[in-house]
């Protein structure tokens, strides 16, 4: 299919067909990444500018790594010592940004929807590499192509997700990437940590949930497992993280309980003894770093599906 | 094609779509005839194409399979149709991100003339004068169905 989004906001909006181009592309990409050069030049003389206005380590690391493998030139703008420390607005900001030049801008923000607010104020192509509660599709894409790699296709596959989702944007993402391939979600964890919508009303069709993890894991196809924010306890969502680590926290136990070489999936960073298991995070079912891995070659998927979708230059300015 | 060389050196790399099939039919005309295994490639050149700015659409990239070293040997690739010999400098492009070739030679089915670049084939199937506007369509029975070369003319309008 031709590529025709010209962001990567959210994916609640994706077609099966979108979800699966970047996850096909995503593969030419991995191949790059293992020749003895791991760069190609699709990218010669764009520029992306990495604005995070969050901190984050390993998601810009993995966008900065996956735009220079693409030949791009990176330009970073963090939070922490630069103008928006100072003061400054996120209108200001985009302003700057624009006169920067930037030819694709990927953000992150504490504030749900702040990458909206960006692409609808600039020419740049908008990647959202996280906002407050709401998103982080370029996880949800990773999760889905660390899956469908371990596990063939996703259609009719059963995956748990544990932890906080209602403070979670990896969990939102994960849902609306994993739900079009087909894929049945079963979420577990604390009430208080369950979207109200899904504790009181009616879930989707294709998300359940199950309070009772060993129950939810039994004969699962895998397991994601959320980070669980230390500050939740702080405001009474938890009684305290001893019991949240025996009730919902992921066991060797567990883990044998879903259909055998089922695969253990983390975001990161972690807590090691809290949501999951020193064993389990560094077993033989853990794809923790493969996720990390294919994060770099589904955002340069990403870059590179963007950066194509660009006004063409028209015919009559041909060299 | 290919004769009195050192057939330990040598690999084989087809262009896709069309040439990764035509390279594995050389593959199996050499194992006949010789009795040698030759290391076969085939390689994506989208990444490399010098209008990605320009065509204002992003082409899907298809995974390049190399699995041998490419240094030292002497390399072919293999590609359907020579036109302006822009496909074939992308191709080289990529071919020594993978290391260096002791040498890169090119084989084609079909040369139709009207180069843009200065690049000329080692081996040709054929040398076919075409118009510039017209189309030469190669299809081959492991992509297509079946064998046959359609040169197809532009009417003008």
């Amino acid at each position: 299919m031709k590529w025709t989004r010209r962001h990567v906001l959210d994916t609640d909006d994706w077609s099966r067909d979108e979800i699966e181009t970047v996850l096909d592309q995503t593969r030419a990409m991995i191949e790059i990444l293992q020749r003895p050069i791991r760069r190609a030049p699709p990218l010669r003389g764009r520029t992306v500018i990495l604005f995070f206005a969050e901190a984050s380590t390993r998601t810009r690391v993995s966008f900065e790594l996956a735009a220079k493998a693409l030949s791009a030139d990176v330009t970073n703008i963090t939070a922490s010592g630069s103008s928006v420390e100072k003061g400054e607005s996120l209108y200001d900001t985009v302003r700057t940004l624009q006169a920067l030049g930037g030819d694709i801008v990927v953000m992150r923000h504490a504030s749900s929807g702040a990458p909206y607010f960006v692409a609808e104020r600039t020419d740049a192509a908008v990647i959202n590499a996280g906002d407050g509660w709401h998103a982080h599709p370029t996880q949800g894409i990773l999760d889905a192509y660390t899956l469908r790699d371990a596990l063939g296709d996703l259609d009719g596959k059963r995956i748990v997700i544990v932890g906080d989702v209602l403070h979670s944007r990896v969990a939102r993402s994960d849902i609306n990437t994993l739900v079009p391939l087909g894929v049945r979600i079963t979420l577990s964890g604390p009430p208080t940590l369950m979207p109200m919508a899904w504790r009181c009303g009616q879930p989707p069709r294709e998300v359940t949930y199950e309070p009772d993890l060993d129950r939810a894991v039994d004969g699962a196809d895998g397991v994601i497992a959320l980070r669980l924010q230390r500050e939740r306890q702080e405001s009474g969502l938890l009684p305290s993280l001893r019991e949240y680590s025996r009730v919902w926290g992921l066991t060797a136990e567990r883990v044998a309980r879903m259909r055998p070489g089922a695969p253990v999936m983390h975001p990161g960073p972690m807590n090691e003894g809290i949501e999951i298991d020193s064993a389990v995070a560094h077993g033989a079912h853990s794809l923790i770093e493969t996720q990390v891995t294919n994060g770099v070659a589904v955002r340069m998927a990403l870059l590179y599906l963007l950066a194509g979708s660009g006004p063409a230059i028209p015919v009559e300015e041909r060299a | 094609m290919e004769r009195d060389r050192d057939l330990s050196a040598l690999a084989i790399v087809g262009i896709r779509a069309r040439g990764d099939a035509l390279a594995a039919r050389i593959q199996a005309a050499i194992r006949t005839n010789e009795g040698v295994d030759v290391p076969l490639g085939a390689i994506d050149i989208t990444l490399y194409r010098d209008d990605l700015t320009r065509i204002g659409y992003a082409p899907v990239v298809r995974e390049s399979e190399i699995p041998f070293s490419v240094d030292g040997r002497v390399v072919v690739l293999v590609d359907d149709v020579l036109f302006t010999g822009r496909t074939i400098r992308a191709a080289m492009d990529a071919l020594v991100d993978y290391g260096r070739p002791r040498a890169i030679r090119l084989a084609v089915l079909v040369d139709r003339g009207h180069r843009e670049l200065p690049i000329r084939a080692d081996f040709v199937g054929k040398n076919v004068p075409t118009a510039p506007g017209d189309d030469v369509r190669v299809h081959l029975a492991e992509v297509d169905g079946r064998d046959e070369v359609e040169i197809v003319t532009r009417v003008p309008a």
